[in-house]
């Protein structure tokens, strides 16, 4: 076994985010496609309480929870292209705005493709709530942590070709409310690591109806 | 206005600024009687030997300074530090760590860290809902919380295994994450009459919660436990509806 492997599925915009700070730090790792229908023993033994992609296999420890990931990968390279900032206060600002990501875009995300009338509505005014407040907090700074690409821009930007999807599930523009993160978003992609990783937004698209049922 | 006054008036408000800057910054908490989310946050400066003051907040009558230092949430615990507001439990307890001497509070290694970041998120994400709804709701719902609490617990007791804290020797993130289990959960069985563990089922579970709750450190942030029982038994009805609208329709 490769001394860093990553469990993963090619669509997962939480395995992307490993993907893109193990390429940015330039660590060699063997990239292990999981089959979500049938979880391979692997997957379930080194993720026996969740059972889920991502993980990270480091001299063969297992690494769960896509920012407890990032944080690691951080953590155990440190020398090269750090993703959090060395000051405590902008570490903790940068946690804050990594869970926020995780828990409000995330669910808003899961209601506004899969419920229906006023619970999509609800679930609309409720994405576009944070995704402002995401642009408001990103303002005029070139990346979440300001001049760096850093540990929130990773944790964002593989949602970001999700907005498609939003859009036409929600009807609504991304754009038109949030159009500082939109301009991020097409800055973070000029980086390699990051062009490589997202996937293509017709194709989250088309999966997400294959998954929940036509828009 | 004397034009010497406004110049007096500007050296004097800068000296003052200067002055304030070089001092060692005040360490506040907002925070609530009986969160544990809110111990959690004095728990740890306690264990780094910080002193800070206390702000306790009436949750249905929040303050300005709740609203302004945690717009996003207006929730507690907010740790401010001099100008500094950080939000959000467990990174109060990180924030903490890494700003003040004393003991750690997560261990050094990488891999170790990244398991008791784990093992926090898995309290929190895992556990806080199925314990509260196990507690408050009742019949079929109720056996299914509690089949989900007890198998959490369960994965929780098997981390104690050889170890006095699930830090180890001392209390760590995971011990402070876990605060709720060893001193409000008690208190939610008397009132609620619903026993989730017993010493037979749990026994690390339940030795850890008397450890942790009899830290003299620990012990200083508590909150007083008759109080608490008489707050929960006050709001018995309340929490029971809570948990209701809590199901899935």
């Amino acid at each position: 076994m490769a001394d860093v492997m990553l469990l993963d599925f090619w669509a997962s915009p939480f395995g992307q985010r490993c993907r893109i700070a193990l390429a940015e730090k330039g660590v060699a790792y063997e990239y292990s496609e999981q089959n979500l229908e049938q979880k391979s023993e692997l997957l379930l033994r080194s993720n026996p309480v969740h059972k889920k992609i991502p993980v990270l296999l480091h001299g063969g420890r297992p690494v769960c929870e896509s920012l407890i990931i990032l944080t690691y990968i951080d953590e155990a390279w440190p020398e090269m292209m750090p993703l959090l900032p060395r000051d405590p206060y902008a570490r903790a600002q940068a946690r804050f705005w990594a869970n926020y990501i995780d828990n409000k875009i995330v669910d808003c995300q899961t209601r506004l493709l899969t419920t229906k009338g006023e619970a999509q509505e609800q679930a609309k005014k409720d994405m576009i709530g944070a995704l402002k407040t995401l642009d408001s907090e990103l303002g005029d700074k070139d990346y979440f942590g300001g001049q760096a690409f850093g540990f929130v821009d990773v944790a964002f930007v593989t949602l970001t070709p999700w907005f498609y999807t939003y859009e036409k599930y929600g009807d609504f523009s991304v754009e038109e409310h949030c159009p500082r993160i939109v301009a991020w978003a097409a800055r973070c992609r000029e980086r390699e690591s990051v062009a490589k990783a997202l996937t293509d937004p017709e194709k989250v698209y088309e999966i997400v109806q294959e998954e929940y049922g036509a828009n | 206005r004397p034009h010497n006054l406004t110049i007096n008036l500007y050296l004097t408000s800068s000296t003052a600024t200067r002055a304030k800057m070089s001092a060692p910054a005040a360490v506040r908490v907002i925070g609530a009687f009986d969160s544990p989310f809110s111990h959690r946050a004095e728990v740890a400066l306690r264990l780094k030997g910080v002193p800070y003051e206390l702000i306790l907040e009436e949750l249905h009558n929040k303050s300005e300074l709740l609203l302004t230092s945690n717009p996003v949430h207006k929730k507690v615990p907010v740790l401010l530090h001099g100008d500094r507001a950080v939000c959000e439990s467990l990174i109060i307890v990180e924030y903490v760590d890494e700003t003040f001497d004393g003991p750690r509070l997560l261990p050094s290694d990488p891999y170790d860290r990244a398991m008791a970041r784990f093992w926090a998120r898995f309290i929190d994400d895992k556990c806080s809902k199925p314990f509260w709804l196990a507690m408050w709701t009742d019949g079929e719902a109720q056996k299914g919380f509690m089949k989900e609490i007890k198998e959490n617990f369960a994965l929780l007791e098997a981390q104690l295994e050889g170890k006095r804290f699930f830090g180890g020797d001392t209390i760590g993130l995971v011990d402070i994450a876990a605060c709720g289990f060893a001193h409000w959960l008690t208190v939610c069985e008397e009132v609620s009459g619903v026993t989730l563990v017993t010493a037979k089922e749990f026994p690390r579970l339940c030795r850890w919660a008397k450890e942790y709750a009899s830290d003299e450190k620990v012990r200083a942030c508590l909150p007083d436990r008759a109080q608490m029982l008489a707050h929960f038994t006050a709001n018995k009805e309340m929490f029971m509806a809570m948990a209701k609208s809590m199901l899935p329709k």
